[in-house]
């Protein structure tokens, strides 16, 4: 006896569902939007107790704590370079780090700003080297010229910038002294000066800038040379020679005024004019007399 | 007509959609079976341009990636009947061919075999507006034919360009840019019952699918059962389905007859069913197991237990000599061959220079067909099975289901019809205008 092949019809809901089913967008929310949205939902109900969340903060902070804590993180020495010892002790004293800590703990950039933000310091690396120590790479400020301010001296380097103070000149004769307003914007031009002043390097005290548009060259003797604002390096070198050909700085000459290229002019001391009055008058005298 | 060919057009929009989408399924609505085969669309040249048949005659567009069938329920004579039944089977056949393809397909082409189909062969000609043929002039030459008054009852379900002359030169597959004066054209129409269409339209619609095309059954196990060169040199196909076998004659690539007789392997069935006093079920296995249409002397000592399930087992253990099913079977088929025979000597076809012939279909698996057959249909017979098509389930390799994978690969590469091209009444006013310029350019 032989039955046909049992093949039920679906029912027109079953088939309707069966291709609802089978629909790729609802396929794709079946397999990924439902497991999420459970965990999603079991995980919410978790945290709604307090205990719980604490419980996972708790947890979260300890093992971020011990995986900082690893020695292969720690950082146990520091060690400076590129500056001298004063200024690697001052540099110690800003880091201000307590070994050992870890690496994560660090703050590099802060440390780094600290650091660079000291007089003497124009810039500094900073990084976590090798076998746990912090390497810090300073560039020291080189101090050009010392400055006199109301203040009192300063050093200051090429660039104009500040970098540590001094008592008295006697501290640092090797360096060149500038003064006046403005005159830390052009220190290039200064150390020009300094450099071509030559057979009267000796002589000289240092550059005035006036009025923060030229310079004035002082000697001792209360000598003064003004420097015009244009071209003052040229000026200099015509009062250079005028010096060996005349000697002129060696007189009684109390100011030379190149400020008007042109017309180089002489200011004689007080005492020359009187003197030179005088003896003219006694030269007037004699031929008077004779 | 009007609403026909607006309503086949909207039905070729949705096929282009539905490639587009890469899925669309198969539905082979059959007396004894229903298939469903889905197809995806993701082959090498799915996107490129059709110039021709693409590699492996097309078939490499497309792979089979759910096949499901079903015993039907509700259709005779290869129409639906009872529609809720109907509709039913098509339900189960979908559902499982989703279920194995895991993807929902919503644009559905199907197939029927019944309906009474009607041939006529069409001619239509046209003056050539540009002295080179267009796209519009296809258009014009396609409706230039005129209509033969097949009543109101009956629909159009094909209606192919089977051959076009350019003057005096004639059997031009394509006259498109080609220099000439008079077009002509052989247009081939198929029409079956609206009834049939519409019930079908209807049942496919229940199931929450939208048809992306209809076709007739034996125009499509054509395309799959006869190779290449019988295509082209004429050959008939005959599909022996369940409730009724459909003829159809190929020439140069394009169908120029189909017919259909009603009669088929649920005939033999019930015919064994009532010879033998067995339960339809029963008539069906023992055909299947036992069939056959030649007896020989061996035959009669083959004694077939047919278990008939009258309730008394201990007395009816009948059992029948498989000669005597030999003696009820042959003469049905003989039948069933005859009619074919009339039909085929109706529409001439002892006329083409090839008459192959080419069985298949469930029916065309009895043992010894091909010797009866070509007793009855000429000598050159043959049994055909379908092309093999990528994905196809082992199952659904055999001669029954020639129709389906016909319709899977008239998917890929669909004839021409008449409604792929435009209607040549959009066009005219422009025509007219231009024809009046010209008047006027000739008289002044």
């Amino acid at each position: 006896m032989t039955r046909p092949i049992r093949d039920p019809a679906p029912s027109k809901w079953g088939y309707r569902w069966q291709r609802w089913m089978l629909t790729p967008g609802v396929r794709t929310g079946l397999r990924v939007g439902v497991p999420m949205a459970t965990v999603a939902l079991v995980a919410g109900l978790w945290s709604l107790n307090d205990a719980n969340r604490a419980l996972l903060t708790d947890r979260v902070a300890q093992l971020t704590e011990a995986f900082h804590q690893r020695p292969q993180f720690m950082v146990s020495e520091l060690s400076i370079t590129g500056a001298d010892e004063t200024l690697a002790d001052s540099v110690t004293k800003v880091a201000n780090v307590t070994f050992p800590v870890s690496s994560f703990d660090l703050d590099l950039a802060g440390l780094r700003t600290r650091i660079a933000a000291l007089d003497s310091v124009a810039d500094a690396r900073v990084r976590v080297g090798d076998a746990g120590a912090l390497e810090i790479a300073v560039t020291p400020r080189v101090p050009v010229a010392l400055w006199r301010t109301p203040e009192g001296l300063r050093m200051i380097d090429a660039d104009g910038v500040f970098a540590g103070a001094v008592t008295s000149r006697s501290d640092r004769l090797d360096l060149p002294l500038i003064a006046g307003q403005g005159a830390q914007g052009h220190i290039a031009e200064a150390l020009t000066l300094f450099r071509s002043a030559g057979p009267i390097a000796e002589r000289m005290r240092g550059l005035v800038r006036v009025g923060d548009r030229r310079w004035d060259m002082v000697l001792d003797r209360d000598q003064r040379i003004l420097l015009p604002a244009d071209g003052p390096v040229s000026a200099l070198d015509r009062v250079i020679a005028l010096n060996e050909a005349q000697d002129v700085l060696d007189r009684d000459v109390a100011v030379v005024d190149m400020r008007v290229p042109q017309r180089p002019t002489l200011r004689l001391a007080q005492e020359a004019v009187i003197a030179t009055r005088n003896a003219s008058a006694a030269g007037r005298v004699q031929r008077m007399g004779q | 007509m009007r609403d026909l060919y607006e309503t086949q057009r909207a039905m070729r929009n949705v096929r282009k959609a539905a490639m587009q989408r890469g899925v669309i399924a198969i539905l082979d609505v059959g007396t004894s079976k229903i298939a469903c085969l889905v197809l995806r669309f993701d082959g090498p040249d799915r996107l490129g341009d059709n110039d021709g048949v693409g590699s492996l005659a097309g078939q490499s567009r497309f792979r089979v990636i759910g096949a499901a069938t079903t015993r039907s329920r509700g259709v005779r004579f290869g129409e639906i009947d009872a529609m809720q039944e109907t509709e039913r089977a098509i339900r189960t056949a979908v559902q499982a061919a989703q279920k194995m393809a895991e993807v929902r397909v919503d644009h559905v082409i199907a197939c029927f075999a019944g309906a009474r189909p009607r041939s006529y062969g069409l001619d239509g000609s046209v003056e050539v507006a540009e002295n080179i043929v267009t796209e519009n002039d296809i258009g014009r030459v396609l409706a230039a034919c005129d209509m033969p008054d097949f009543g109101d009852d009956r629909d159009v379900l094909h209606a192919q360009p089977v051959n076009f002359a350019l003057d005096h030169r004639s059997g031009l597959g394509d006259p498109r840019g080609q220099m000439g004066q008079t077009l002509t054209t052989d247009l081939h129409l198929l029409t079956v019952d609206a009834t049939a269409i519409r019930n079908l339209f209807f049942c496919i619609k229940r199931c929450d699918l939208e048809l992306a095309g209809i076709a007739s059954s034996a125009y499509v196990s054509g395309v799959s059962s006869l190779v290449e060169d019988e295509q082209e040199l004429g050959a008939a196909c005959i599909d022996m389905g369940g409730g009724s076998t459909s003829l159809s004659v190929f020439m140069k690539k394009h169908m120029i007859y189909s017919d259909a007789v009603r009669m088929g392997g649920d005939h033999v069935t019930g015919d064994i069913s009532m010879g033998l006093q067995v339960p339809m079920q029963t008539a069906e296995r023992i055909k299947t197991f036992y069939g056959g249409v030649v007896a020989t002397g061996m035959d009669d000592r083959e004694m077939i237990e047919i278990g008939g399930d009258t309730g008394d087992w201990e007395r009816d253990r009948r059992t029948v000599s498989r000669a005597e099913l030999i003696g009820i079977m042959r003469p049905r088929i003989e039948e069933i061959l005859e009619e074919v025979r009339a039909r085929l000597d109706a529409a001439g076809f002892e006329h083409l220079p090839s008459q192959q012939i080419v069985l298949t279909g469930g029916g065309s698996q009895i043992p010894g067909l091909d010797g009866l057959a070509a007793k009855i249909l000429g000598q050159q017979v043959r049994l055909g099975r379908p092309l093999r098509v990528q994905g196809l389930p082992q199952a659904a390799t055999g001669p029954a289901f020639s129709s389906s994978v016909g319709l899977a690969l008239f998917a890929a590469h669909p004839q021409d019809e008449w409604w792929d091209f435009d209607v040549p009444a959009d066009t005219y006013p422009a025509r007219s205008l231009k024809r009046a310029v010209k008047w006027f350019k000739d008289n002044w």
